[in-house]
């Protein structure tokens, strides 16, 4: 079973939905007992990095993430916000201590100065950095749906993937062993997405 | 590179998907769900769905169609009609929404847009500006359908909603809407011009060129449509390889 962690914000129907059309067995589910018997864990999000955090804290559910994704090393994707939960800070309003699996800050996007609008929103052609499973049998050009104004800098570049191109070079996936996460939203990616979301249910880290 | 969105526009009226001509004349063009899937199919970047139901009776047309479409296109979805306070916004999303556009509530209560900026993102937070020229001749921001005027001006109250935590704007000149005679290009830039955030143009797309208009000479992130689709031969498909050939950048 697939468990979508439920902190209370953001879209969960449509990763849900998505899932489903793949044939996964998947459930919502906000508490840290559902995380312990999932066999992988989604964390999707929109929202803010220390309001989510905050959550997530409340609920005891960065502790149940931690047992169950750094110690039993079950396949976990994050998607957006649940990339960014994935570094050691955040500056989203004020500092913010987010998971820490992956070495790095996340900061607001710089590129208003080249006349570019924030929030990054719309389809981004990615550029592959290293090779991943997660991205077997899609093109290394593939568009994929960005919508964020804040965004990951890799302490580690062994842990980039992928980058996307916004007036400089945006994090857009990564991964470290076991953890996955994506900036984009595989699950309003049509077809490049849903192959994605295939190549994690079978992806065997 | 970021790609130029086409975001078709589906306005809704007690379940069924409806046009109009400058917000008035009101037909029935079919099913919402059905017209959604073939955008979908044919790769339309976004969609949009507007609900002008006016009783309360009939809201639930909107969050049905919304997790039908939902289930089935898994492409970003922006949904507006009526939302007053963050509980409805919450419900529009928890239905397989992905943006709320708010429009009449944002005038009328400017901190609404600052409380679902803070809830949710301010990537989530669309505010929609209608406007239109009034008796003097000056354009100025109507609300409730463009019935009522808000003496507000449509540049200063975009830089405003901007301020306030709106993560994007969509803007819609009510003369044009339903006419096919192009974008009011003038306000289109003196709008993006002044705001950060992307701005979607709509209101008045006859010709495929428009598009790329809006997004050349008016300076738009996203080019919104709807006549066009419906009452033309002219598809998604088209609309994208015309953008391409004249040097926009659109999705693959």
């Amino acid at each position: 079973m697939i468990v979508i962690v439920d902190y209370g914000l953001g879209n969960l129907f449509s990763v849900q939905k998505a899932f489903e059309m793949i044939g996964a067995d998947v459930k919502i589910s906000g508490t840290a007992e559902d995380i312990h018997a999932a066999d992988r864990i989604v964390l999707p999000g929109v929202g803010a990095f220390g309001d989510g955090m905050d959550v997530l804290r409340e609920k005891g559910l960065d502790r149940a993430l931690t047992e169950e994704v750094i110690n039993k090393k079950k396949p976990f994707l994050g998607i957006c916000l649940g990339l960014q939960f994935l570094a050691e800070t955040g500056e989203e309003h004020g500092e913010h201590k987010g998971l820490g699996w992956i070495k790095g800050r996340v900061r607001k996007l710089d590129v208003e100065k080249q006349g570019l609008k924030v929030p990054h929103i719309g389809w981004n052609e990615l550029s592959m950095v290293r090779e991943s499973p997660l991205f077997a049998d899609i093109k290394s050009d593939a568009d994929f749906y960005f919508v964020h104004s804040y965004q990951l800098d890799c302490g580690d570049p062994q842990d980039l993937i992928a980058t996307a191109e916004y007036g400089e070079k945006i994090t857009a996936a990564v991964q470290r062993g076991n953890i996955f996460a994506t900036q984009f939203h595989p699950e309003k990616s049509q077809d490049n997405g849903l192959k994605l979301l295939e190549n994690f249910i079978r992806w065997n880290p | 590179m970021l790609k130029v969105r086409l975001i078709p526009t589906i306005l809704l009226k007690d379940g069924r998907m409806i046009k109009t001509r400058q917000f008035g004349q009101y037909r029935d063009v079919g099913n919402p769900r059905t017209v959604a899937k073939v955008y979908d199919a044919q790769r339309a970047d976004e969609l949009i769905f507007l609900d002008i139901t006016a009783t309360v009776e009939n809201r639930h047309f909107l969050f049905d169609i919304i997790s039908a479409v939902a289930e089935e296109c898994f492409m970003p979805l922006t949904v507006g009609g009526g939302i007053r306070d963050v509980a409805q916004a919450r419900e529009i999303l928890s239905h397989g929404a992905d943006k709320v556009a708010i429009n009449t509530a944002a005038v009328e209560r400017p901190a609404f847009i600052s409380e679902l900026s803070k809830k949710f993102g301010n990537s989530t937070v669309v505010v929609s500006i209608d406007y239109k020229k009034n008796a003097k001749g000056k354009y100025e921001v109507f609300t409730h359908r463009g019935t009522h005027a808000t003496g507000l001006d449509p540049v200063a109250w975009a830089k405003e909603a901007e301020k306030l935590g709106a993560g994007e704007i969509l803007l819609t000149c009510v003369d044009r809407e339903g006419m096919m005679t192009g974008y009011d290009l003038e306000t289109l830039k003196q709008v993006t011009s002044a705001v950060s955030v992307p701005v979607i143009a709509s209101g008045g797309v006859g010709t495929i060129q428009d598009l790329v208009d809006g997004i050349v000479i008016g300076g738009a992130s996203a080019v919104s449509a709807a006549s066009i689709f419906h009452f033309t031969d002219q598809s998604i498909f088209k609309a994208h390889s015309h953008m391409k050939e004249k040097g926009l950048s659109v999705r693959k």
